[in-house]
């Protein structure tokens, strides 16, 4: 198994801590991991994005230049990283923010309006990412949902401790709406 | 022990502070912050120092201060800062005081870039500075090794009375992986030192120095510092990987080095003869040890984030015995191993063609 | 027999370098005696700098440490972080603290580092051959401003005392001069004060001494004396510059 996957979007769309997330809970299943974020000006402002890998083996480089998996959660980001895709892959976009259909073929496409979804649902859009990261487990299976519970603990700060439930929830819709596409 | 995920500037910091260092002083610069920031809460937590400097300059001779009074001090920075730092960190070769200099390189020359780059080796390894005097570089490959040398690069500090770099690179900096630190061992022994600044009390006084106006006495010191680089020889490290058999053996270190890890594997899979020799320690370079891995090999490449650097050292430690060839990425560009196993498969295509390269 | 003078036990037996009627020596003497009269040889360290003084460490009969070029205050800070119960100075000239080592003093000063610089400002580079310094008059002459110092090409004279009192970190800053005896006198006063200052903890203190260079200004040492009197004075007006109290020293 090897998980090579990037996590674009906007500062403040959580997608360093989803990446943190998927490396922790790597760890937590004794998989080799590795996290990277991209860094300098562009991490201000702009698309700001991290690399995870999630592997049997030793991991070589932390950079990835050609991801099995892409998320993406605005367009700059899909316009940015679809092409680097490696065929077969998943691409898992936030189709409230993003209205352009990927161009690749050749690649599996799941596209969930998590941002909607979050506000209607669960009546809190922060939790957005955390929908896209239940739809993730439930695709690739690279991770259990449990090992992502563990993670949220080692990454929320205590005194956030509160939003657990409410994270565990988002994930679990992620979950839900995956399967039914499956 | 558990391990846990962090950042490798973060672990690099904490080991620091596990190692018995206590203070710091630096300058900000990408890609190495996040040390700053690290030790500026945890050193006060554990009755240390942080000072941030005007300058690189002045951090270095902060080091300078300090490390002559005996204590075990750091810095940190990325190229430009370091080549800032090169005036200081002859005076404290030339005065023989221990410290630990860390660079986590990114692309130059110049203001450069701040990706990943291995572009500073020459500057490493071949002192930096002015006059002659050698750095003992360490250069780890993964965030576990970083925490590992970390302990080593204050102890060879003190033991040869040496600056040590650490000599790391935007990707060990920023990337997190899994690492065990090592316990915090409060009885931590350093070494006493007794030629330190501490004030005069009872004995004659001591001096931090590195003048000596008569030339007689400059070429003196000269050779009593040759003498302690020949003697760090010792000290020097190298990793080997599947390079028993290997035809074809691949050197490089850092993060290139974990590239060309994956590389030798891909190529044994294709049934290629490939091994790694990884240089852990760059000065003094393990010559030794890459000759006992070279000694089956056709050609050699070197697998590196500068713009042949490397490839001159590999060259000349194997006493241009073997055809040293170079593969690599620079400006902030990490060598894929798609590259490198093109570069293998057109040599090894060459040898089946029985043609000399 | 009744010793009525000897050498402080803060001064070492060596013989200076220092050209005959320059007054490093008395400087020396002063911060030496200071030492003494507090008690604090043991634990004082001292940092020499890159200059005439650059042997300083051969002729104190203390721990020394001997900087690079203007950056004694950072190796100062180093000391004095790591001896945070001892006494640190910096013994500096003008090309080291006012031209090369600007940005390190400047920031020493506004940390408030614990320690005590001793600035001998004599308007020239002596150790190098008698180039301009930041702090040499308008039209004096010097090897690398031939006509006399010309604002228009060379700038103006630097007050770094003036400067140094405008910053927050900064607790004594005072000017004072070697040019006669009462001066010396008012001298020693000042560098004891503002070693006192930092035993007590108080921050930054500096002394910026004014000093001969009867060598590269071409002049006797009695001529010296008096040019440093008739036209350093002027320019550079003796005084404190900013105290913790109110009064003169």
């Amino acid at each position: 198994m090897l998980q090579e996957i990037i996590l674009a979007g906007f500062g403040g769309q959580g997608v360093m801590s989803m990446g943190q997330l998927l490396a922790y809970a790597g760890l937590e299943e004794n998989k080799y991991v590795s996290w990277i974020p991209s860094y300098g000006p562009e991490m201000r402002g702009g698309t700001a994005n991290c690399s995870v890998t999630i592997s049997d083996k030793e991991v070589s480089s932390p950079i990835i230049t050609e991801p099995n998996t892409l998320i993406v959660l605005n367009r700059p980001s899909l316009e940015k990283f679809e092409k680097d895709m490696q065929p077969g892959g998943w691409l898992l976009l936030n189709s409230s923010l993003i209205d352009l259909e990927p161009q690749r073929q050749d690649v599996n496409v799941f596209k969930i309006p998590s941002v909607d979804i979050a506000s209607e649902k669960l009546n809190n859009s922060r939790v957005a990412n955390m929908i896209i990261l239940g739809a993730y487990i439930q695709l690739i299976g690279a991770v259990s949902l449990e090992s992502v519970v563990k993670a949220l603990k080692k990454v929320l700060p205590e005194y956030r401790h509160d939003l657990l439930p409410l994270n565990r929830q988002a994930l679990e819709l992620g979950i839900e709406l995956a399967r039914k596409v499956l | 022990m558990v391990k846990v995920l962090m950042k490798g500037n973060e672990a690099l910091a904490e080991a620091a502070v596990r190692a018995g260092c206590r203070y710091f002083f630096g300058y900000p610069i990408t890609p190495q912050n996040e040390i700053p920031h690290y030790l500026a809460k945890r050193l006060p937590e554990v009755g240390g120092v942080f000072v941030q400097a005007e300058s690189e300059i002045a951090a270095i001779n902060m080091v300078y201060g300090a490390a002559g009074s005996g204590a075990r001090v750091m810095t940190s920075s990325s190229g430009p800062g370091i080549s800032l730092k090169q005036e200081g960190i002859s005076y404290i070769a030339g005065a023989e005081l221990p410290c630990v200099i860390v660079n986590m390189q990114r692309g130059g020359p110049g203001l450069g870039g701040i990706q990943p780059a291995q572009s500073d080796y020459f500057q490493a390894v071949k002192g930096g500075g002015h006059g002659d005097y050698r750095l003992l570089v360490l250069a780890p490959a993964t965030i576990q090794e970083m925490v590992d040398l970390m302990g080593k690069a204050f102890d060879l500090a003190d033991e040869y009375r040496n600056p040590v770099m650490i000599l790391g690179d935007g990707i060990l900096g920023q990337m997190m992986e899994a690492v065990e630190l090592p316990s915090e061992d409060l009885s931590l022994k350093i070494p006493s030192k007794p030629w330190a600044t501490t004030g005069a009390k009872g004995r004659t006084p001591n001096i931090i120095n590195s003048l000596y106006l008569d030339p007689l006495e400059l070429e003196k010191h000269n050779l009593h510092l040759r003498n302690k680089y020949e003697q760090m020889r010792q000290e020097s490290m190298g990793e080997t990987y599947k390079t028993e058999d290997a035809e074809l053996v691949l050197v490089g270190y850092g993060s290139a080095a974990r590239v060309a890890k994956a590389v030798v594997d891909q190529g044994r899979a294709r049934g290629l003869k490939v091994g790694l020799f990884r240089p852990i320690t760059l000065f003094p370079f393990p010559k030794d040890d890459l000759q006992k891995a070279c000694r089956q090999a056709n050609d050699v490449i070197t697998v590196e984030m500068s713009l042949g650097q490397l490839i001159e050292d590999v060259r000349y430690n194997l006493e241009f015995k073997v055809p040293v060839h170079y593969c690599g990425r620079v400006g902030g560009m990490i060598p894929t191993t798609r590259d490198i196993l093109a570069k293998i498969e057109v040599l090894a295509n060459l040898q089946g063609e029985g043609e000399k390269v | 027999m009744i010793t009525v003078f000897e050498r402080p036990k803060s001064l070492t037996s060596a013989k200076t370098h220092y050209c005959p009627g320059c007054t490093h020596g008395i400087i020396h003497r002063l911060v030496a005696e200071v030492i003494d009269e507090l008690g604090v040889r043991e634990k004082t360290i001292g940092v020499s700098p890159v200059g005439c003084s650059v042997l300083a460490y051969n002729y104190f009969n203390l721990d020394m440490q001997q900087a690079a070029h203007g950056r004694a205050p950072a190796v100062a800070t180093g000391i004095k972080r790591v001896n945070r119960d001892k006494v640190v100075f910096t013994y500096q000239g003008d090309g080291d603290l006012a031209s090369i080592g600007t940005a390190e003093i400047i920031h020493a000063a506004a940390r408030g580092e614990n320690f005590t610089t001793i600035f001998v400002n004599n308007a020239i580079y002596g150790m190098t051959g008698g180039q301009m310094a930041p702090t040499t008059l308008l039209e004096q002459v010097s090897q690398t401003s031939p006509q006399g110092r010309d604002p228009s090409l060379q700038g103006y004279p630097i007050r770094m005392s003036e400067m140094l009192a405008t910053i927050d970190g900064a607790v004594f800053i005072a000017r004072v001069s070697v040019h006669n005896p009462q001066e010396v006198s008012k001298a020693k006063k000042a560098i004891k004060k503002a070693f006192e200052l930092q035993q007590a903890g108080r921050g930054f203190t500096l002394i910026e001494v004014l000093s001969t260079c009867p060598t590269n200004w071409g002049l006797s040492p009695r001529e010296a004396l008096k040019w440093l009197a008739d036209k350093m004075i002027p320019v550079y007006p003796l005084g404190v510059k900013k105290t913790p109290e109110e009064g003169e020293i």
